[in-house]
This record gives C-alpha cells, structure tokens and sequence, in this order.
C-alpha cells in the first residue's frame, strides 16, 4: 500500500492561495503594461455602421483601439473541435471583429486598449457606436418553427442521431409509457476568476498567461489563428480561479488580447467583466427535452426515446448531448436520441459542467421515478433491475457499481423505512420528501498520447512536470502524490509543476478527464525513472544491490532496498554522487485507449436527496444529500470529496436557483451579475455526505483512477425533484424548480 | 464597466456637504456606497462631483422626547440592527437590516443611503436598454420584458420596478419622519410621502431637492412595535433581495379582534408597501385564517401583474395569512 497515494492529504497549494503569494494570470505585472477592454455589441442582430473614436482618442492614456476596421484577419478560420480531442479548440466557428456583422449581444466590436483599466474603461464608454439591427432569434419561443434534426454535434465529432430496434414499435406494445416535456433555463458557469489573458510579444515570440483548463489547447488555438509557429507560443498559467467550462475551450478574447498586444507594441492584460462573462465563453443551451420511456408491467424497459430541441449559434450545430448516459445506463432494445436544432442570435453554447449529462439525466431519471409509481415498484430496485452488465454494444464494463452505489446510498440514507405514499409528510409549513436517482459520466478516450516528466537530484530531490492547468482541483497536490508514489520518494522532497506548455503535453482537462490523463503519464514517467535508477543500481559493482533482479528492489522514502533482506539497500542520492550523476531523468508517456476499446467506459453513482417544500410558498429548501460514488481508484479522498461535493451543489444550485434567459426585444442575457444569477450561498448547503464505493478497474489507465469532475452533479437535480414529488404528489419539469413553478404544479409538463 | 474622471470631496460638515452639491447640479452625495459605486461603474449613474459624507457627525442612536429613536443617517445597517433599543422597541426593524444583504455590505451601508436605495430592475442597470427611470421618456423595458421579479402594485405604465429596501418596509409600517437639511434649511417628510410611486415621472422617487441631505431617521414610539416581525420569503435561502417580505405588529383586544395593526409589504411594490387596506380590512375583526385572506385579497385588489410575475400576488397573500395567523395565535 502505498504512503502517499489514496491519502487525504492537505492542497500544497493552499498556503500560496490563501496568503495572496500565488499569481493568478490576471495579477502578472511586466514593464510597461497596457489594459484592455473589450466593447460588446448592444444590439443582437445587424451590422456596425459607424464607430467614431474621435472622443474616445481624447481621453487621454489610450494606446490603441481595434475595431472590424484594423483588426488583423485570422490567418486560418476557427473550426470548432473540444479540446480533449488535442486539436486547436476555438469555442466557436466564428472569429469577431473580422467585418461588420452582428450575430449576438455582447459579440466584441472593439478592444480598447489604455494605460489603465479605468482609463481604458472610460475610453470604451466614449466610443460612439452605430448599428443597424434587426429583431433577433434568441430563444425557443422565437425559432421553434424553424427548428432542424442536427446531423452531428461537437463540430462532427458525435453523431447527433442514435437508434437501435424499433422505438415506435416497442412503445405501442409496452405495458406502461411515460411521456414527458420538460424546459430547462439556460446556465452560466461563473467561476469566481472571469477570462483574463496577459499577452506579451518578444520580437515574434507570444507569451500568454491565460486562465485556462489547458494550456495546449490555447498554444494550438491561438497559432492556428495567428498563423505562426506552435514553437513561438509559450502559455502559462500556475492558478486559474475556478472553470467549470467556461475555460475548456479557447475563446476570442485570447486571440484578441495578443492582436491587442502586438497593435500597441506592448504587454496587455485582458480581463472580462463580469457581465462579460455572461457573453463571452458559451453557455449550457436553454432546452426542451422529451421522453417517452414504455416498460413491461415486471419493470423491464422497452424502449426509450429521448428528444432534445435547443438554440444553437448561426456558425455551428452545437447542442450538450441529451443522449449519452441515457441510451447505456439501462438496457434497452429499442432506443432512438435525436437533437434539434434552431439557428439563432446567440454564441455558440459550451461544456458547462457535466454537459449534457445533468440535464439528459434529470429527463431519464425523473422519469424512471414516475415509472416506478406507476409500477408501484421500488425506483431503486427499478433501476438495479434494468441496469446491464454490458453497455449497448455488449461490451463490459470497464468497471461498474451502479447497483453497489444504489444499495449502499439505501443504507446510509434509511431508504428502506421510507413510505413511497406522496404529499403525505408535514413538518410545520413545510411537505417533506426523499428522492433518489442513478448518475453515470463517460470516461471519454479521445486525448491523444499524454506525456510528463520526472527528474531526480543528487541530493535525493526530484521534480516531476506535465503542463496540466491547476484550475482549483487538486491537480498540484494529487499529482504530486501520484509523482512521490511512482518514484518511492516523499512528498516533501518532490515538487510538481505544471502549467507551462514548455513543459510535456497533457491535453486539457475537461470532460472529468484530468485525473485519469495526468496521473497516467506521471505515473508512467515517475517508474520510467524509477526502474532506471534500480537498473543502474543492480547492474552497479559498487552498489550494495549489485546483482539483484531489478522485480526484488523495491523503493521507499528515495531508498531502493532489497526485498529479500530489507537491511541491504542504498538512497537515489548515494547511487547517483557515487557514479558522479548530477540528476537523472526519464520522459513517461501513456497513449489512452482506443475509442472503439471493448468497454463500457462510466463513473457510476447515486444520489438521494431529502427535501421540504413550503406547502403554501413552494419554495423547496434541500434537507440532505448523499452521493455514493464509484470512481475507481482515488487519488486523494479529502480533494475527491470536495470536487463530488462541489458536483452535487452545482447539482442543487441546477435545480433549484440557477436560470437565465434571453430578452426577447433586445436578445440579451436577462441577467448578468451574480446578485441576480443565483447560486447557492452557505446557508442554501444542507447536511452533504459523500461515499464511495471501490471498484477496481484496469482498463482506464495504469493507475485505474476514472473521472469525478463532474459526476457528482448528474442525478443531484433529478433527485432533488423526486423528492419533491415525494413531499408534494407534485412533478417538476421545469429547471431551476422555482416558487411559482412548484405552487403552479410543476411547469412546463 | 464604465469609468470617468470624477471629483471627490470629503465634506467636513453638514453645511459644506449641502452648499458642495447645491452648487453643482452634476453633483451627489456619497454614503456607504454600496449601491451607488456599482452604479457609477455601470454607467447609470453620472455626477461629475461626488460629496463624501461619511465624515459627518450623523452616526448616532438617540431616544427622542416620548419613547421614540433617532437615528442618524450616517448610522450602519449592522450597527443599528443590533443595538439594543431597536431589538427591544421594533424588533421587526432590526429583523428586516439583518436579512438585507450581507454582513459585509451592512457595514459599510448607512440608514440615509439605504432610503435612496435603486431598484435592481436589470434594465435600469444595464446603463442600455430603454428605462424611463434612467432616462426618462426612453420607455420601459421591463413591462413586456424579463420581469419575474418586478412590482405588482404601485406601478403605472411607465415603470414596475421593485423598491429592494428591506428596512424601508418597516419604516413605512413604523410612520417614520425623514429629517433632512438642503439650501433652504431643515425639513421633515413622513416617510410614506418620502418614497414617489412611479406614476408619469418614474425618475424622479423622493421628495428631494437637488443638495437636500437626509441627517436623520425617525422613528416615533410604537408600543405594538415591540412585538413586530420581519419575515423575508426568497428563492436563495440568504443573501438574495426579497420575493416577498412582510413586516407586522398587531394587538388583539381581550374580545379577540384586531386592535392595532401595522402591515407592509417588501418585494410587490415600486415602493416600500404599506398595506393600508388589510390593515383598515382587519381592524375591529377577529385575525381569522379567512378575515385575514380577504384583507389581503382587499391588498391587492388592483394589483397589476405580468405573465411572469403574476404568482406574486398568490406568494405574497399566503405569506400574509401565514403571518398574522402566527403573531395572533
């Protein structure tokens, strides 16, 4: 067992955050800095006819202004492709400021570039823009009837269509059907730190500290289009203040700041505002999902058919996939997903934490729980029932524990004194209720090889590297654990750096893939130098394990002993100063699975929620939550439980408060500040258990560990809203569950 | 995020402040801030002189001649919500500052400033859209827009945007007096006069002349006050401005019938609500669940909703029943 790894060890960058030392990429200070600002479009659709910079010029402390007029075309148009796939991943197919056209509000139209924030700010405010609009499309209400079936999603990446048996048919014979709507407001991801990038040119060479889910993806996006050399960008980024999204794809003003640099001859920093952030870096699509689910009267599923019709941008078929969790977790025969699509003024949506997963799930698993009632079955014994040992391919799973996740969430929640009757249970004004719901998240292979570094000193000390962004997850102090476990050293002799695209490819973690892609390749390249140093020792005369098979020396504390005769042994530092090594260093690289490997590839969980809902207000107050997970190997159970934990409150906060929408007049994002966007303050946090449930698994990397970025929201909402119906006899479909949508019976149903 | 050149004075006294803004008619006071810097850095706001006054002598608590308090306008939220004869006299004062905001913003907002609060209407904030409290004369966006959290009453067809204040409503339940000092000398305003509806002119919301400073608060004594209530009903269980919000003080006589009551209502109104008509409905009668539901039926008679805010008024006459059936039972 190792001493470092699967413990709950402190963040090593935690007294670096909260002593105000560690930089983040909007607090990088160079000579001669310059602050940019971008303009944002106040119509929705239409054209820039003027823009007069005559009083803007004059303010003083303006260095320069870019506009459609001056701002240098991109040398390759952007192709939307995510950034786990390893290409450039611009968030959209569309570059601003490269003519005079309007697709959507707050779409740049011109950077403002100054000797101060305020001054640049001030300036900004002085320039005299005219348009000419027209009435935008923002909405589902608006574009409806001109809705299409989208083909494929992700820029041709997934199919948008998925079928197998026969929908139409199944449903006719079953038993019993369920057949629902639901409508689901649109989300922002608001992390705390909004975009900032600080851009620097050194002669042709870029140096951008971006605040960033991945640095290559930036390096590869912004060379592309520039047109320069991938060897001529160099991104940096040590913290990143919270992504959940917003930072997995590379959005223009990365682009912007660097044009913006390069025009005024010297170091920009770009940061967007908050309201910014509502129109700058995507979106989760407002959404209407249908589902039709028949079963027979044993509760077997029969078919299922889930629909999903959302607003996409005028340059891409963009739509979080409402199909991939839904059509695996349960077998089911005949199974037909399709997305719809309606071109509109908006931006191109993005990942937005657990991506088509949370909300395709709420329809499924809110679903399952109607199924149930009308069943009169158990929800939890419904789901086991259905849940298969293969995925709808036949292929095994990589490693499951959906029905372990299931049954041990029962216990801990007291599952089986519960009396499914609903509307039922009172507690002074309020009804109360218990839900459950099944949660599953893709483990996705389609990174391509993942490389780190580990390096060993003559003194014993080492340095492990990989240029993983460390955007508040964990990344510094788990892969510091994964880095000292692989070499047999302490954590306090090893430092691990990251952040840097000088340093070896990890692709950006997103998807709930960083863990799993990071910990692969420092494990690899930690006991790539490992058996090195124990080669060099045994094949050493001068070394006390002269002689041995490499397979007897094992390594702890940076001492290679004998596993014969633990008293024979030598440190890396004796075994490198004798043999006059200054260091020693190995590159450790891991090529990810196949993404047609023989596997059903999921981090399984379950989620229950116990909640009160004012009989007379319907607001709903969250209770409990418990989340039982099975995410494989666990790099670190104290940052494990907090990321599962931040999963289930993005989860609450999804199902309860967050929800914006477009003005229909002006197509604008309605809200754009955090006082009115709601997310959930402490006193919204209700008592939060998480656990886990270990399963083995061999398949996603040498270490076994799968994702848990983002599970950990998939199901929450749904279970929330089970429970609701549990407390009220009433059925939510509609997202976030607000007051009049609880004291109006449930939405949009 | 707008940003201009601006002139900041830190007046040392009520009479510089006062002669400071009279003199510019681009000018405006400067209290705790917390509404107007966000508003200044969105561009909604304009002055060309800010006048400081944070300094002056007005941060007091003091007993008035019968029983009553003043309080100076430059007192904290946080500093009169916990002081010990507001807890005891208007304890549902004290209730609705703790609930306003955050402890953070409390310390820094004053009692004056929080009587100028803005409404958070995002089309008024946005600095953009068309708003006739911004601009007058522009239209409102709100009245066919994004309006979940807009008024139900006092509203008129040139604007229906909410007044935020929490603590305003128990002021206007309390009958408190403005106390100001402008160019032509002290004046005194009933609070309910203090705040304008919208009506043909929603720009123009207090009484105020331009350099007419608001010094103090008064609150007059109100023995039924010492058992009032403040309860504050929103989506987001802290840190979030009001749904709905009902302050109340009641008396019931020994026959069981409503002796005295003080009823008002935050979150509904363009303006901090005093419901006159429950109260004058529920005076002499018995606070019956069914008494009490046709006062607030009498309340929001002709209240004016839209599609999206229309469950307001539902929330809102619940929210009532539930209240004056706790404080009578």
């Amino acid at each position: 067992m190792s001493p470092v790894l699967g413990k709950p060890l402190n963040r090593v960058d935690g007294p670096d955050k909260v002593t105000g030392t560690g930089r983040y990429c909007g607090e990088i200070v160079l000579p001669g800095l310059a602050y940019g600002l971008i303009v944002g479009a106040s119509v929705a659709s239409g054209r820039v006819v003027s823009i007069d910079e005559t009083a803007a010029r004059a303010a003083g402390g303006v260095y320069g202004i870019l506009t459609h007029e001056n701002t240098p075309k991109v040398a390759n148009a952007p192709v939307l492709i995510p950034s786990l796939a390893g290409n450039p991943a611009p968030g959209m197919s569309f570059f601003p400021m490269q003519d005079d056209t309007v697709h959507y509000w707050g779409q740049p139209v011109a950077v403002v570039v100054a000797d101060s924030l305020e001054g640049a700010a001030h300036a900004a405010a002085l320039l005299d823009i005219t348009y000419e609009s027209s009435t935008p499309v923002a909405t589902i209400e608006d574009g409806r009837a001109a809705a299409y079936e989208a083909k494929t999603l992700f820029g041709g990446l997934m199919p948008a269509h998925d079928e197998r048996g026969d929908v139409a048919g199944a449903l006719a014979k079953s038993d019993v059907t369920i057949d629902q709507t639901y409508h689901y407001a649109a989300n922002h991801h608001n992390p705390l730190e909004t975009g900032v990038t600080t851009a620097q040119w050194d002669s042709d060479q870029l140096t951008l500290w971006n605040s960033t889910m991945g640095v290559r993806a930036d390096q590869l996006t912004v060379a592309r289009l520039l047109g320069i050399p991938l060897s001529d960008i160099r991104v940096i980024t040590h913290y990143v203040g919270g992504g959940f999204g917003s930072k997995a794809m590379v959005w223009p003003h990365v682009t912007l700041a660097a044009m913006a640099a390069r025009h005024v001859r010297r170091p920009v920093r770009l940061a967007l505002t908050r309201p910014q952030s509502f129109t700058s870096n995507g979106h989760r699509e407002e959404q209407e999902q249908r589902i039709r689910v028949g079963a027979s009267r044993d509760g077997m599923l029969t078919a299922i058919r889930q629909e999903k019709l959302a607003v996409t941008s005028h340059f891409d078929d963009w739509a979080e996939p409402a199909t991939g969790v839904s059509s695996e977790i349960y077998g089911c025969a005949n199974y037909l997903g399709a997305h719809h699509l309606i071109r509109g003024n908006t931006m191109t949506a993005t990942f937005t934490r657990a991506p088509g997963e949370s909300l395709e799930s709420f329809t499924l698993e809110t679903a399952m729980d109607r199924l149930a009632y009308e069943l009169d079955m158990d929800p939890i014994e419904l789901r086991v029932k259905n849940h298969p040992p293969v995925d709808s391919h036949g292929n095994p799973w990589s490693s499951d524990g959906l029905a372990e996740c299931l049954r041990r969430g029962a216990d801990l929640f007291g599952w089986a004194d519960r009396d499914p009757t609903p509307g039922v249970r009172e507690d002074g004004h309020y009804l109360v209720g218990t839900g459950v719901a099944a949660a599953a998240y893709p483990v996705a292979f389609m990174m391509p090889v993942q490389r780190a570094r580990a390096r060993i000193f003559n003194d014993g000390s080492a340095v492990v590297q990989t240029g993983a962004a460390e955007f508040g997850i964990g990344v510094l102090t788990a892969m510091s654990q994964v880095g000292a476990d692989a070499l047999g050293v302490d954590m306090d002799v090893l430092r691990f750096e990251a952040g840097d695209t000088d340093l070896p490819n990890t692709t950006s973690a997103v998807g709930s893939m960083g863990a799993t892609m990071q910990s692969s390749a420092v494990h690899n390249a930690g006991t790539t130098l490992r058996n090195q140093l124990v080669a060099h020792a045994v094949n050493d005369d001068k070394s006390p394990l002269h002689g041995l098979a490499t397979r007897d020396v094992r390594v702890e504390s940076g001492r290679m002993v004998s596993t014969l005769d633990p008293s024979i042994g030598e440190s890396y530092a004796d075994l490198l100063q004798r043999n006059r090594l200054l260091d020693m260093e190995a590159l450790g690289s891991w090529t990810p699975p196949p993404l047609d490997t023989p596997h059903g590839l999921f981090t399984f969980g379950a989620q229950f929620a116990e909640v009160g809902v004012d009989k007379d207000l319907g607001l709903v107050r969250v209770r409990r939550m418990l989340g039982v997970f099975a995410p494989g190997r666990v790099l670190n159970p104290k940052l494990a439980r907090s990321q599962l934990l931040g999963g289930m409150l993005w989860g609450l906060s999804q199902a309860l408060l967050e929800g914006n929408q477009i003005d229909r007049q002006s197509g604008r994002w309605a809200l754009n500040n955090l006082g009115e966007y709601l997310v959930p303050v402490h006193a919204d946090v209700p008592d939060i258990q998480v656990e886990f449930v270990e399963v083995d698994d061999d398949v996603v990397g040498p270490l076994g560990a799968k994702g848990i970025g983002e599970v950990g929201q998939v199901g929450a909402a749904a279970a929330i809203a089970n429970a609701v119906f549990h407390a009220t006899g009433r059925r939510m479909n509609e997202l976030p569950m607000t007051a009049e949508v609880v004291m109006n019976g449930g939405g949009a149903g | 995020m707008a940003m201009r050149p601006i002139t900041f004075f830190r007046a040392g006294s009520i009479d510089d402040a006062v002669a400071a803004v009279s003199a510019n008619p681009d000018s405006a006071f400067l209290a705790g801030g917390t509404t107007e810097i966000d508003l200044l850095r969105l561009g909604v706001i304009q002055p060309t002189l800010l006048v400081d006054v944070n300094e002056l002598p007005l941060t007091y608590l003091e007993d008035t001649e019968g029983g009553g308090v003043r309080i100076g306008a430059m007192a904290r939220m946080s500093d009169v919500a916990r002081a010990p004869r507001i807890v005891e006299r208007y304890p549902g004062m004290s209730q609705a500052l703790l609930l306003g905001a955050s402890e953070q913003l409390r310390n820094m907002a004053s009692m004056g400033g929080n009587m100028c609060q803005r409404t958070r209407c995002a089309y008024f904030r946005d600095g953009q859209s068309p708003c006739n409290k911004r601009e007058p004369g522009s239209g409102c966006s709100a009245l066919t827009g994004v309006n979940r959290g807009h008024a139900v009453l006092g509203t008129s067809d040139h604007c229906i945007a909410t007044h935020p204040s929490d603590v305003a409503v128990a002021l206007v339940a309390l009958d408190a007096t403005i106390r100001t000092i402008g160019p032509d000398g002290t004046n005194t305003i009933p609070i309910e006069r203090f705040f304008l509806r919208p009506e043909d002119t929603p720009s123009v919301e207090h009484p105020l002349a331009h350099g007419e400073l608001i010094v103090a608060i008064d609150v007059p004594n109100v023995p039924v006050a010492r058992t009032s209530r403040y309860v504050k009903h929103r989506d987001r269980v802290s840190y979030e401005f009001a749904l709905v919000s009902v302050f109340s003080a009641m008396r019931v006589d020994d026959a069981g019938n409503v002796a005295e009551l003080r009823l008002a209502l935050g979150g509904v109104g363009t303006v901090p609500w005093r419901a006159h008509r429950a109260e004058e409905a529920l005076i002499g009668r018995p606070a019956t669940p069914e008494n009490v539901a046709a006062a607030a039926d009498a309340e929001f008679a002709d209240a004016r909703t839209t599609p999206m805010n229309e469950f307001k008024v539902t929330f809102a006459k619940r929210a009532i029943v539930r209240e004056l059936s706790e404080v009578s039972s």
